[in-house]
């Protein structure tokens, strides 16, 4: 089963320093080892963000992200896992953790075996 | 159909359905794969059951029949699902399961040891990743067999929001994939106390409901225990799991003796020990001493420890305080917070005298965690009246009145008053 695990932090507490750089790239060598990664991104800050809607049938444009909250969405990761047990584990080692929370979300399998 | 054969039907499948049906249903979810399957499966057979037993005869094992006909239907619901995820591993456990297998402990691919499938759907049911009113929910129907309207009951929801509940919760295990299994040792301890903490809350629930009438719920503190013997039962040697069965079974002995007549509280010092339950006092004695053997003591067991010590007692006046005060002590290291923090006071006061536990609930109330809690002016009130300040005693009370949601605990408070200023 697929997850995908979300990374919520306040970007404007974020660490920049280099070291914060080598955990992201540590974990992600441990995902990869295990077997499990899928894919994973980080997102540029909400600053950078637009928002589209249609009302009324016409497009509408809007700086930022769709909702203002506390912690931002900063990242995430596409792993492959036995079950929730196995996700929820790599989820408790994601670096920023005891910072922002985590979600992990089961993704939707279209195709029935 | 003669009327004894239906009567003789109904009984046996009575006796299945208290005895093993949740056992039965175990096995078929560890088969499906599927919770809502396997209890429709379940409900199909017993149907069947209560068609054929009467004019068939009752089997000579009621119990293998009822799981082979709900694999069968399990079986056929499956074949014809349009989508069935896992369909093909669903199908093959459903086919190579052995017919006596729901009555053994079953081993698992990638579990350490065999164990019974009930204790599988209880760390199933008390996930945490399910919310507590989840959880809670979860383990009184699969587990205990209660009806969606008694759990809903229970706990003064409404029957039709108990049921989306439930429907929730299962849908999450299915969709997000949580693992029917017994947790890796290394795991254990925490989800025990998963366990532990779902049971805690419904003895908890059934011993003083906050806003129903009556104190005591006894039906709830009766499946707690029910379920915590089965926990003990199926996963042996646990002492945090024997700690919380002898909490429980020392609270429930006193039970017949904490209500009066009329339905009024009735305080331990003034309870009528003749009405103690010695056998269940000596069950929780008998696991209290055992647990306490295994080692460091956990926050179950010394409350346990301190239970025993007040059952122990041949009157009130004779209740060992010192060791009692010692033990608060102990809870407070391994569990500071300040309902335990009121309790140590309280017996402070009751071991050195009441200036002592007055002076630590003073402290308390100046801290103001326990702001609005009752039982901080009643138990201040208590102290009071053993040192002599009938007024200041009394005004505790007032506030205690004030402050108290039960009925049944205010009127006796109210009582209280009356008694000191006559």
């Amino acid at each position: 089963m697929r997850y995908l695990i979300l990374i919520y932090e306040n970007e404007d507490t974020a660490p920049q320093d280099p070291g914060e750089l080598d955990r992201w790239h540590a974990y992600t060598e441990q995902l990869k080892e295990a077997g499990v990664l899928r894919g994973g991104e980080a997102l540029q800050p909400t600053s950078t963000a637009t928002t589209v809607r249609r009302l009324d049938g016409k497009v509408v444009t809007s700086d930022g992200p769709f909702a203002e909250t506390k912690e931002q969405l900063g990242g995430f990761y596409m792993v492959e896992c036995a079950d929730l047990d196995e996700a929820l584990k790599w989820a408790a080692e994601i670096p920023s953790v005891g910072r922002g929370p985590v979600e992990v979300r089961p993704i939707m399998e279209f195709d029935q075996p | 159909m003669a009327a004894g054969e239906q009567a003789r039907a109904r009984e046996a499948l009575e006796l299945v359905f208290r005895r093993e049906r949740s056992q039965i249903l175990a096995v078929l979810i560890r088969l499906t794969g599927d919770f809502a399957l396997a209890e429709d499966a379940l409900q199909e057979a017993f149907a069947e059951a209560l068609r054929r037993w009467p004019r068939d005869g009752v089997p000579s094992r009621p119990g293998g029949w009822i799981t082979t006909t709900a694999r069968r239907r399990a079986i056929d619901v499956v074949r014809r699902a349009r989508t069935f995820r896992r369909r093909a591993e669903a199908l093959a456990r459903l086919a190579a399961e052995p017919a006596t297998a729901f009555q053994e402990p079953v081993a698992v691919a990638g579990e350490d040891a065999a164990w019974d499938d009930r204790l599988r759907l209880l760390f199933t049911c008390c996930h945490p990743s399910l919310s507590m009113e989840s959880q809670v929910a979860l383990t009184l129907r699969m587990v205990a067999g209660l009806t969606t309207r008694e759990i809903a009951r229970a706990f003064l929801a409404a029957e039709a929001a108990m049921a989306q509940r439930l429907v929730r919760a299962k849908h999450k295990i299915r969709a997000a994939e949580i693992p029917f299994r017994v947790p890796p040792a290394v795991e254990l301890p925490e989800r025990v106390d998963a366990v532990l903490a779902v049971l805690y809350l419904v003895f908890n629930e059934g011993y003083t409901s906050t806003s129903d009438a009556a104190l005591v719920r006894d039906d709830l503190c009766a499946e707690a225990v029910r379920l915590c013997r089965l926990l003990n039962q199926l996963l042996p040697s646990q002492a945090a799991v024997e700690g919380l069965l002898a909490l429980m079974l020392l609270h429930r002995a006193r039970s017949r003796a904490r209500t009066g007549p009329a339905g009024e509280l009735i305080t331990l010092e003034r309870q009528d020990r003749a009405l103690w339950n010695p056998d269940m006092i000596e069950e929780g004695r008998v696991l209290v001493e055992g647990a306490l053997r295994r080692g460091r003591a956990g926050p179950y067991q010394i409350q346990a420890a301190i239970a025993a010590l007040h059952v122990e007692a041949e009157s009130a006046a004779q209740t060992d305080w010192p060791q009692i005060a010692a033990l608060y002590a102990l809870l407070l290291r391994r569990q500071p917070g300040p309902v335990v923090a009121l309790n140590h006071a309280v017996a402070v006061g009751m071991a050195a005298g009441p200036a002592e536990g007055l002076a630590l609930i003073d402290g308390l109330d100046a801290g103001g965690d326990l702001q609005g809690y009752h039982l901080l002016p009643a138990a201040r009130a208590e102290l009071l009246v053993r040192q002599g300040d009938v007024a200041d005693a009394a005004q505790s009370y007032r506030r205690a009145i004030a402050e108290c949601l039960n009925p049944v605990e205010r009127a006796h408070l109210e009582k209280r008053l009356g008694e000191l200023i006559g």
